[in-house]
């Protein structure tokens, strides 16, 4: 006999998720692998000499690269001395300053911080996060990609997801030559949805920073860095590459974030035995001694794979708290599918969600999964009622706010037809009225009708080719009459000059005001300390489209 | 996939087990493909370091480490032999010729199909991955750009791998073919993605920074 409730059981969602259990020799294992070394320090004459009890001479790159750069040395000995469980609860005691624990913090070798964080609880590490985060406010991030790579969709999308509150914004590539049209798409998209929107184009890196150069972009995050020297010198990289590269986006006034996570050295096959969660606190060093002002973690892409093991959500929780601790943005991931089961997508949300991260998501896709280029994202465009509601139920800021129908329908037909007059004075392949209808009220890119590609990727590539940049972008808008859009963009432009948006957890107010780690600090102490929903913001989040008026009836 | 499957896959990466012998299919439960196993209709023979070519009609197909080897289907259980059959159509429908590569010095498939990219006569590689993740690269492209990327392994059918050769011919030609269709599937990484580590891991294991590319002879049989 079959029991039925099995039965039941075996149909439901979670069932079709991929489990495993720990198996420490080849690295599935989340969390305190008996193969991950214990803290140690010792400092000879100003140079680490041991760390983690290996000794200098026996130093990988990565372990040479952390303890040159990524430890603060003149309160190492101090700090690591200090029990692990009493470093813990300075974590999560409100009575100790943000400011204080970093001191500390930053101090620490990556063995000692794993052993620091994982004293905690979940609903300790929150409370920790509330308290560590850089920015004051929290923030989101959204991706705006489809699988088409329409670039008047890309637009259009743009447009709502700024109006949606979405404050950065990525998009990435079907096929790579498109990568122009796609980050022109989304700049100036969100530029329509509300100025002062930060946009980046993920793809291979030496292009993502030409993209960057030209003024296409005003940010990145793909820098992906890894926790064992093999998977490095896979990539062809070493922690000294990628410093380089971190130097070139700031060096042209581009704010730029690292990339890493739980579960990718195993993914490639490299962990080398040791804990998902040690490894990714020695890439949270690298960020750090790379001198990245912030970092994308929480196993982003790798998500299966430490979802698959015990403790692995709770090891992304983690992550992200290393991050801080470190006193880095943190873009706390949330943007990759791991689980057919709703109940499982909102657990593991949930950590980021209530407690607020600088972005909550890196990100929410702004389209409809089946568009997400990415390979779907934890959330998508079928949610974003469901985040509303959450946030107003639990009376959070996930970053978003409620939009009309109305209201969205409007700035999706002006980014169109802002895209459709762009191509026109660029000479680019023609976007048609009836490209800007469907873009206007389509959900997504099954909606859109067929573009010639091979002549659109002839002319992405001669975009390149002629060696155009966003001024030649913000020249065209304001000869096709649209100013405004022109002066979004040249404000944007000009954010590289000064230079402020390179500071830690930078965002643009419509104003482009930055808002920052460095001028709004997270200062909570405690109930009723640190971020305070305002009145005008709490108005905004409690007015959900479907909510009868009592006066109404 | 149950544990014991796991495990199974497992020991065999550490183990460093020739797949040939594997008895593999006795773990696997119905439903989960024989990565090891099953019949072999192709024979690979490395047949010395691979050399550049300069023949202009030719498209270059690397091969991973593990691919038709220790490996002998993709995430999805397509046999290797058949992949390779629907790649060289492909080609051949273009009228050009292929010629079969293997690397040892990684397993990322970006520098794989570089590789081929760099070594083929016309400038237009193939790389494949044994889990079936493929690229078509161009050789004066940065190795982790690309002309095409298949990057979801478990979306990659047997037409897909044909339009990828005919693709990639095309390129050869100096044509500028529509891309094949890129797929998409949301739901993809939760019920591949651990797999997609474990096949990754066994690849890994057969890389040897120190090999020299091989030429390879592929005989059907």
């Amino acid at each position: 006999m079959k029991s039925k409730r099995f039965e039941v059981l075996d149909a439901r969602p979670v069932n079709q998720d991929g489990f495993v259990t720990e198996w420490p020799e080849v690295g599935l294992i989340a969390m305190e692998s008996p193969n991950d070394p214990k803290p140690s320090i010792k400092i000879v004459a100003g140079k680490v000499v041991e760390m983690d009890g290996k000794k200098r001479e026996d130093f990988d790159m990565v372990d040479t690269f952390i303890a040159t750069y990524g430890i603060r040395l003149e309160d190492a000995e101090r700090a690591n001395a200090i029990d692990s469980n009493e470093l813990a609860r300075m974590l999560v005691d409100f009575n100790v300053p943000r400011a204080e624990v970093v001191k500390l913090t930053t101090a620490l070798t990556p063995a000692k911080m794993i052993e620091v964080v994982s004293q905690l609880n979940v609903v300790e590490m929150m409370t920790a996060v509330s308290k560590m985060r850089a920015r004051l406010s929290p923030a989101n991030q959204c991706h705006v990609t489809n699988v088409k790579d329409n670039p008047i969709q890309i637009a259009a999308d743009a447009a709502e997801a700024a109006l949606r509150g979405f404050a950065e914004q990525e998009t990435t590539v079907g096929i790579v030559r498109y990568a122009p049209f796609n980050a022109i798409s989304i700049m100036v998209g969100a530029q329509v949805g509300r100025p002062g929107i930060l946009t980046q184009c993920a793809v291979e890196e030496a292009t993502e920073l030409a993209l960057g150069m030209r003024g296409f972009t005003a940010y990145a995050e793909t820098v992906s860095v890894y926790g064992t020297e093999p998977v490095f010198m896979d990539g062809d990289d070493t922690p000294w590459s990628k410093g380089f590269l971190a130097s070139c986006y700031a060096s042209r006034g581009l704010k730029m974030r690292f990339t890493s996570g739980t579960g990718s050295e195993v993914q490639m096959g490299y962990a080398e035995g040791k804990s998902m969660l040690y490894l990714e606190a020695r890439c949270l060093y690298i960020t750090k001694a790379a001198g990245s002002q912030g970092t994308q973690n929480g196993s982003v892409s790798c998500c299966g794979v430490p979802a698959a093991v015990p403790s692995g959500i709770r090891a992304m929780l983690a992550e992200n708290l290393i991050g801080m601790c470190l006193d880095l943005e943190c873009a706390s991931s949330n943007d990759q599918t791991f689980t057919h089961s709703d109940l499982r997508r909102i657990a593991r949300s949930i950590m980021q969600f209530a407690p607020g991260t600088d972005f909550i998501c890196s990100g929410y896709s702004a389209v409809p999964n089946y568009d997400n280029m990415f390979a779907g994202s934890n959330w998508d465009a079928e949610d974003f009622d469901d985040w509303c509601v959450i946030q107003r139920d639990l009376k959070i800021d996930g970053g978003l706010r409620p939009v009309s129908e109305d209201e969205t329908v409007v700035v999706r037909n002006k980014a169109a037809k802002v895209i459709q007059a762009l191509y026109r004075e660029l000479g680019l392949p023609e976007i048609t009225d009836a490209e800007v209808e469907a873009a206007t009220y389509g959900h997504g890119s099954k909606d859109m009708p067929d573009r010639n590609v091979v002549e659109d990727l002839k002319a992405a590539d001669n975009v390149l080719k002629r060696g155009l940049t966003g001024i030649d972008l913000v020249k065209a808008l304001a000869r096709a009459g649209y100013e405004d859009v022109a002066g979004s963009v040249f404000g944007m432009l000009k954010q590289r000059v000064s230079g402020d948006y390179l500071h830690t957890a930078a965002i643009l107010t419509k104003d482009f005001n930055v808002v920052s780690a460095v001028n709004y600090p997270n200062d909570y102490r405690g109930p009723s300390t640190g971020y305070q929903l305002s009145d005008e913001r709490w108005a905004e989040i409690k007015n959900i489209r479907k909510a009868i008026d009592p006066e109404s009836i | 996939m149950d544990e014991k499957t796991l495990r199974s896959i497992i020991e065999q990466v550490l183990n460093g087990l020739d797949a040939k012998v594997a008895p593999a299919a006795q773990a696997m439960p119905s439903g989960t493909p024989d990565y090891a196993g099953g019949e072999r209709h192709i024979k690979i023979a490395e047949t010395g370091p691979a050399e550049r070519g300069s023949d202009p009609r030719e498209v270059v197909i690397a091969l991973a480490p593990a691919f038709g080897g220790r490996l002998n289907q993709t995430i999805i259980g397509l046999p290797h032999d058949q992949v390779v059959r629907e790649i060289c159509a492909g080609i051949e429908e273009e009228g050009l010729k292929y010629r079969f590569i293997r690397l040892f010095r990684t397993a990322d498939v970006g520098f794989i199909a570089h590789e081929a990219a760099k070594l083929s006569g016309s400038g237009i590689g193939i790389g494949i991955q044994s889990r079936g993740t493929t690229v078509i690269h161009q050789k004066d492209l940065p190795p982790l750009s690309n002309l095409e990327l298949f990057s979801q392994a478990p979306l990659i059918d047997l037409e897909t791998f044909r339009a990828i050769g005919k693709n990639a011919a095309k390129y050869a030609k100096g044509e500028s073919p529509a891309p094949v269709p890129v797929k998409n599937d949301q739901m993809a990484r939760p019920k591949y993605q651990a797999i997609a580590a474990l096949l990754h891991i066994k690849e890994t294991e057969l890389c040897d920074p120190t090999k020299k590319t091989q030429a390879l002879s592929v005989t059907y049989v």
